[in-house]
């Protein structure tokens, strides 16, 4: 979709982009990242021409750029900045509407869109399209600014660190809603960012830049578990395994179709399943399949009863949709080596264990060296 | 009180001299807002022209306008309107170049170039980046400057009755050469008060055209 090739920027004496070749497909999320003066933001407003580029060849969509009209070309790529750049002297809907107005959509058709647009960010139109800029929070004004850029439908985004000034309790709430706001809109999103953290969320590709040149140019997952070299590790943190843990779901590490017992099943079967498979511990399920508790091996051996009447409360469980982040994160706040994985309507569908994390982060590592 | 006994018995003649400053004040300001607005815009794009203009425009301001009227004299007369209203219209459009082109020219620059650059990004042209942001913003100083304008040529034009350019300045004059208060007091008081309600007209002008959004703090 967009394709840079062989593409340089020099100041005066300064290259500030150096030769760089990349390639984002269609749909998505392209992270450029790396410390302040890499190059990355150039690279970026190289894409629609803001900087004119020294050397090389931008293409979107299959064409060059450099034949297109600039003012033309910019209308065709949504554009976020950190500072938002809101206009104080227009209204909300107004400032939605910029776009669409310079590209003469009739008045109704772009209006309607700015309502709906302010739906998909959680700010009711009712309420937000006729106020000014400044009556906003700075959060209230980053989501205007992220609809702004959508609101003429445009194949590309171009964001450049769009939520870096805003709280970090905002900031991760705003990244969410643009997640899901792409998650349905599928756009070429390129993203200038020097927050692993974020990158690492955000991105579908990882590009870092270091003094003009891509460095590594990878899916986050590769890039943190092999770092092309000293720099890239050293930038991604010594935390690098850490951060992995958000980009892995618990049901990928989740061992399925577990074990289970009932309320109305004696101890012994309990105790005799547990020593079948080797563990500590069992889940008991309700009649349809809801964890309800657990059976414990050292506290059953040896007593009779049903399981209905000994069980314990579980420790904790955890969503399969959560990321491994969140599962480890508990298992530590409960002083636990597995959990119980139960779907949004609570029923049983397998357990985690910090033994299963290990093994598939370091199964990954070992796949390339 | 006899001032005011002269000013009730001269009202027609007041009125009359009041029209002829305000036609004189109001074209000097239409042209110099037609010129200084634009320069103030133009000398944005070019640190060094500004500062010269500027610098220009500050020598003019500093010139005593009894002086300016003396050299316009000579120059104008070659198209024979040596004296009149020309040379006094001529001249109030040079003092009120600074006060416009210098409030034009902060304004502009002062506008946050992230909204500058979002413009640009979002493909806007230079002259609709103009149009829908820079000036709106840079509005109300831009009005702020036309006021000062407004106030300083009320009162250089005053002194234009000595190049026969008639106006509330001639009550002065004649005040001052017939040594008759009444008629200095009717000129000054009269000056004065077209002075503070032209301020106060603009200053509604200002508010009125200075969008919502720029007001909130």
């Amino acid at each position: 979709m967009i394709r840079l090739e062989r593409l340089s920027k020099v100041f005066g004496t300064v290259t500030a982009v150096d030769g760089v070749d990349m390639e984002v497909p269609e749909g998505e999320v392209c992270v450029l990242l790396g410390p302040s003066g890499c190059g990355k933001t150039t690279t970026m407003k190289m894409i629609n021409r803001l900087i004119a580029p020294s050397a090389g060849k931008i293409f979107i969509g299959g064409r060059d750029t450099a034949g297109q009209d600039d003012v033309a070309l910019r209308r065709s790529i949504g554009y976020v900045i950190q500072q938002i750049g809101l206009f104080p002297n227009k209204t909300i809907e107004d400032n939605i509407c910029v776009v669409p107005d310079l590209l003469g959509w009739p008045r109704r058709k772009s209006r309607e869109r700015a309502a709906e647009l302010l739906s998909l960010v959680n700010l009711d139109p009712a309420l937000f399209l006729r106020r000014y800029p400044k009556e906003l929070s700075g959060g209230q004004q980053q989501r205007v600014g992220v609809v702004r850029a959508l609101a003429a439908d445009p194949p590309v985004l171009l964001m450049d660190e769009p939520f870096g000034a805003i709280d970090p309790i905002n900031r991760e709430v705003i990244q969410d809603e643009f997640m899901k706001l792409q998650a349905a809109l599928r756009k070429t999103v390129i993203f200038v960012s020097h927050d692993i953290d974020e990158a690492v969320k955000m991105a579908s590709r990882i590009a870092i830049f270091r003094d003009g040149r891509l460095v590594q140019y990878d899916r986050p997952d590769d890039i943190l578990a092999h770092p092309k070299d000293a720099f890239v590790a050293d930038f991604v943190g010594q935390d690098r395994t850490l951060k992995r843990l958000r980009l892995v779901r618990v049901e990928e590490a989740m061992m399925a179709d577990p074990p289970r017992v009932q309320a109305e099943d004696t101890l012994d079967t309990a105790v005799a399943l547990m020593r079948e498979h080797g563990h500590g511990s069992v889940v008991m399920v309700g009649p349809r399949g809801r964890a309800r508790g657990q059976v414990r091996l050292e506290a059953a051996d040896g007593r009779r009863g049903l399981v209905g009447e000994n069980h314990e409360p579980l420790p904790g469980t955890v969503l399969v949709g959560d990321d491994l982040r969140t599962a480890v994160a508990r298992m530590f706040e409960h002083d636990v080596t597995w959990l119980a994985c139960v779907d949004a309507d609570g029923f049983y569908k397998g357990y985690v264990t910090q033994r299963g994390i290990t093994h598939l982060l370091g199964a990954t590592y070992g796949k390339r060296s | 009180m006899e001032t005011f006994a002269f000013m009730v018995a001269n009202w027609p003649v007041i009125l009359q001299r009041m029209g002829e400053h305000v036609s004189l004040v109001g074209a000097a300001i239409l042209i110099a807002i037609a010129t200084g607005v634009p320069i103030g815009i133009a000398i944005t794009a070019n640190r060094k022209a500004a500062d010269a203009v500027l610098y220009a425009a500050s020598i003019m301001i500093t010139i005593p306008s009894i002086a300016l009227f003396g050299l316009l004299i000579p120059i104008l007369s070659l198209i024979g309107q040596g004296i009149g209203y020309l040379p006094a219209l001529v001249a109030l459009v040079l003092y009120s170049q600074l006060p416009i082109i210098r409030n034009t020219y902060t304004a502009i620059t002062n506008v946050d170039p992230a909204l500058r650059e979002a413009a640009r990004g979002m493909g806007m042209t230079t002259a609709q980046r103009l149009r829908e942001v820079e000036i709106p913003i840079a509005l109300p100083v831009i009005v702020s400057g036309v006021r000062n304008a407004v106030v300083l040529s009320i009162a250089i034009a005053a002194i234009a009755t000595y190049i026969g350019a008639g106006g509330l300045g001639t009550f002065i004059s004649r005040g001052i050469s017939q040594t008759d208060i009444r008629q200095l007091l009717t000129g000054a008081i009269s000056v004065s008060a077209l002075a503070i309600a032209a301020d106060a007209a603009l200053l509604g002008l200002q508010r009125l055209l200075t969008s919502p959004g720029l007001r909130i703090r």
